[in-house]
């Protein structure tokens, strides 16, 4: 009698114990989920503004972009014969 | 006795009744055991499938790079609004504020709900701006949902569109580029199963079910600034002649990559114009006869049978012959003339002698070798063979008009292949749109005649030449020039194209570009009047970029030393 007692006992510890340890898993499975899906968000908003940025350094690098601000704002143009020297190797 | 009877009930009814309890708990039993046990599979999917969703995830495009790295299509994540009818049409004043935010009327978005009320999933408006979509979060409105897509920006817009291409409104590649890499630059969009719960929202990710997998880039052997230099140039050009369209090509002749390839008309490839003929990518897909920049290959031929050599007289009086009721005529009469001076000059009459005491099978093969009539194998989608008629069809007259390249037709950039061809001592190479694309070399001229007609090439900048206009300063340019008349239904029209094929530094040829204006129409239309000067200014901007050293600055070095005296260190 006694000892199916004992017996009783360690299963229902097993049992409140596999049961507490659910609870846990799946509460840190929710956490991590919705970590995950935070990291996600962010991860898109960093390829957005990734790809943004390289939208604008391609506009900001546009060759017309740097023509007209070199010809019209900066008042340069392309060297003459004159002012170019070879180098004979 | 009977009063005792009365008050207590048979034992037989006690009995029934237990019977009949029984029974009921065996049917409550067997139906448990039934769904329990028998049912569950079908029970479960059924309850899941009430809050369980599979949801797309998804994925990016891959980008599309010029040879530096810059990019030239990009794909950023946006937000698309959808709505499912059911929901939003049990709260009509949600439709209200969600109308004015995309700007649409809301009786009309009202109808098209109605319409569709047994729908379950509506696209309200897609690729929405950042702003509009943050608004449309911030009003909370039931049965509205945003969805994450991709869109595609083209940076470089009209400049490299034809090569490029665009793709559509659910990121399929429908041009260009675009579509002959689509499987390459799609990604696999994921899955995962989501519990959702009774308006829609995401309550919980169970599993993923496919990972995503973004699109892989693609490196082209385009370099976007002389791609931009190149657009620049023809526009003004064809502006500038008004001229119908145009096409530039740019080729690096060590290892056939195409640096730039631009045409006009064009098109906004972020605002496609499905009407408009700018779509194709004309120096790929268009085919026209290229007049006297056949020469050259011709030659090359005459060279090639031994019967001539660059220097074989060739009497060209009087201007002009008669072959099977035909009149070939040149510009002028240059009189008994060599081999180089039919290059330098551009004569019909001269190229037509040599190429009748040619024969056919032979003049063919040259051509064949040269890739004309045969695709170039870029894969690009629309890519046209041109047309190059078997000899054994050839009539006289058709083998003397194949000299100076009428009755075959070729695209712009078959001829940038060829002329590389001629410019690296006889070696071909197949041109390529992407980097890392293998195009091992193949001879198809002795190295010799490829140079004695490189030498002939040089002379047509010359002071004698046909295109002094497609010189560039501090090196030496070679080039063949070519006014073709564009057939039409009644024979040959008085409209032209205008072309020029070139290649510099002359000493070591680096770049080939071949230019090809059609139809001018304000007054000029001599190749080396209108094409030549774009070649020029095309080439020296190229040559510069590519950093590739003069060979031509004899006159420079002395310049320097007169014009600085003392005042540098």
């Amino acid at each position: 009698m006694n000892a199916r007692l004992i017996v009783i006992l360690i299963v229902l510890t097993f049992v409140i114990g596999s049961a507490l340890g659910v609870v846990h898993t799946r509460h840190e499975s929710r956490r991590q989920s919705v970590q995950l899906g935070l990291l996600e968000d962010q991860r898109d908003a960093f390829i957005a503004e990734w790809s943004r940025l390289q939208l604008e350094q391609a506009w900001l690098a546009d060759a017309s972009h740097i023509e007209s601000k070199a010809r019209d704002q900066l008042g340069m143009q392309p060297p003459g014969n004159i002012r170019i020297l070879v180098v004979k190797p | 006795m009977s009063h005792k009877q009365k008050k207590v009930a048979p034992v037989s009814r006690l009995y029934a009744f237990l019977l009949l309890f029984l029974l009921c708990s065996v049917a409550l039993v067997a139906r448990a055991v039934n769904l329990q046990i028998m049912d569950t599979e079908f029970l479960q999917e059924q309850g899941e499938a009430r809050f369980l969703r599979e949801v797309k995830v998804p994925t990016r495009r891959g980008n599309i790079l010029d040879r530096n790295g810059e990019p030239l299509a990009v794909s950023t994540p946006v937000d698309s609004v959808w709505v499912n009818p059911r929901e939003i049409l049990q709260t009509p004043e949600d439709i209200t504020p969600l109308a004015a935010v995309i700007g649409v009327d809301a009786e009309e978005v009202e109808r098209r709900l109605s319409q569709r009320s047994s729908r379950e999933f509506v696209w309200m408006r897609r690729r929405l701006h950042p702003d509009v979509a943050a608004k449309i979060e911030s009003l909370k409105l039931h049965g509205v949902f945003l969805q994450k897509e991709y869109r595609r920006f083209y940076p470089a817009g009209e400049v490299t569109s034809h090569v490029i291409g665009f793709t559509n409104i659910d990121d399929v590649g429908q041009e260009g580029l675009e579509l002959a890499y689509n499987d390459w630059l799609q990604g696999k969009p994921g899955l995962k199963r989501v519990i959702r719960d009774r308006l829609g929202r995401t309550v919980e990710n169970v599993e993923m079910l496919r990972e995503a997998v973004p699109g892989q880039d693609l490196a082209l052997t385009i370099d976007r600034r002389l791609q931009y230099l190149a657009y620049r140039e023809l526009k003004r050009t064809v502006l500038e002649h008004g001229a119908r369209s145009g096409s530039v090509v740019l080729l690096d002749i060590a290892s056939g990559e195409i640096l730039a390839m631009v045409n006009q008309p064009s098109y906004n490839p972020n605002q496609p114009d499905f009407d408009s003929g700018g779509l194709r990518n004309r120096a790929l897909t268009d085919v026209f006869e290229p007049g006297s920049m056949m020469k050259p290959f011709a030659i090359a031929s005459a060279l090639e049978s031994g019967k001539f050599t660059p220097t074989t007289p060739v009497d060209t009086t009087p201007g002009w012959i008669r072959i099977s009721g035909y009149t070939i005529k040149d510009h002028r009469n240059y009189g008994p003339i060599d081999i180089t001076k039919i290059i330098t000059k551009s004569s019909n009459v001269g190229v037509t002698k040599v190429a009748l005491q040619l024969e056919p099978e032979h003049m063919w093969n040259t051509y064949d070798r040269f890739g004309f009539g045969d695709v170039t194998g870029t894969g690009f989608p629309g890519e046209s063979a041109g047309v190059l008629r078997n000899y054994r069809r050839w009539r006289k007259v058709e083998q003397a008009t194949l000299a100076y390249g009428y009755g075959i037709s070729v695209t712009v950039l078959q001829l940038a292949e060829a002329f590389a061809a001629l410019a690296d001592d006889g070696r071909l190479r197949r041109p390529s749109l992407i980097q890392g694309a293998t195009n091992p070399a193949i001879s198809v001229l002795d190295p010799v005649i490829a140079r004695q007609v490189a030498v002939m090439l040089e002379t047509v900048t010359g002071p004698e030449g046909t295109a002094k206009a497609a010189r560039v300063e501090n090196y030496r340019v070679s080039g063949k020039t070519g006014t073709s008349r564009k057939a039409s239904a009644s024979g040959y029209a008085s409209r032209y194209i205008a072309s020029f094929a070139g290649f510099a530094p002359s000493s070591d040829p680096r770049l080939v570009c071949i230019v090809m204006i059609n139809d001018p129409t304000a007054g000029k239309f001599y190749g080396g009047q209108v094409a030549a000067p774009l070649f020029s200014t095309v080439m020296s901007g190229a040559l510069r970029l590519m950093d590739i050293p003069p060979d031509n600055y004899e006159g420079l070095l002395a310049h320097a030393e007169a014009d600085t005296p003392g005042s540098e260190q």
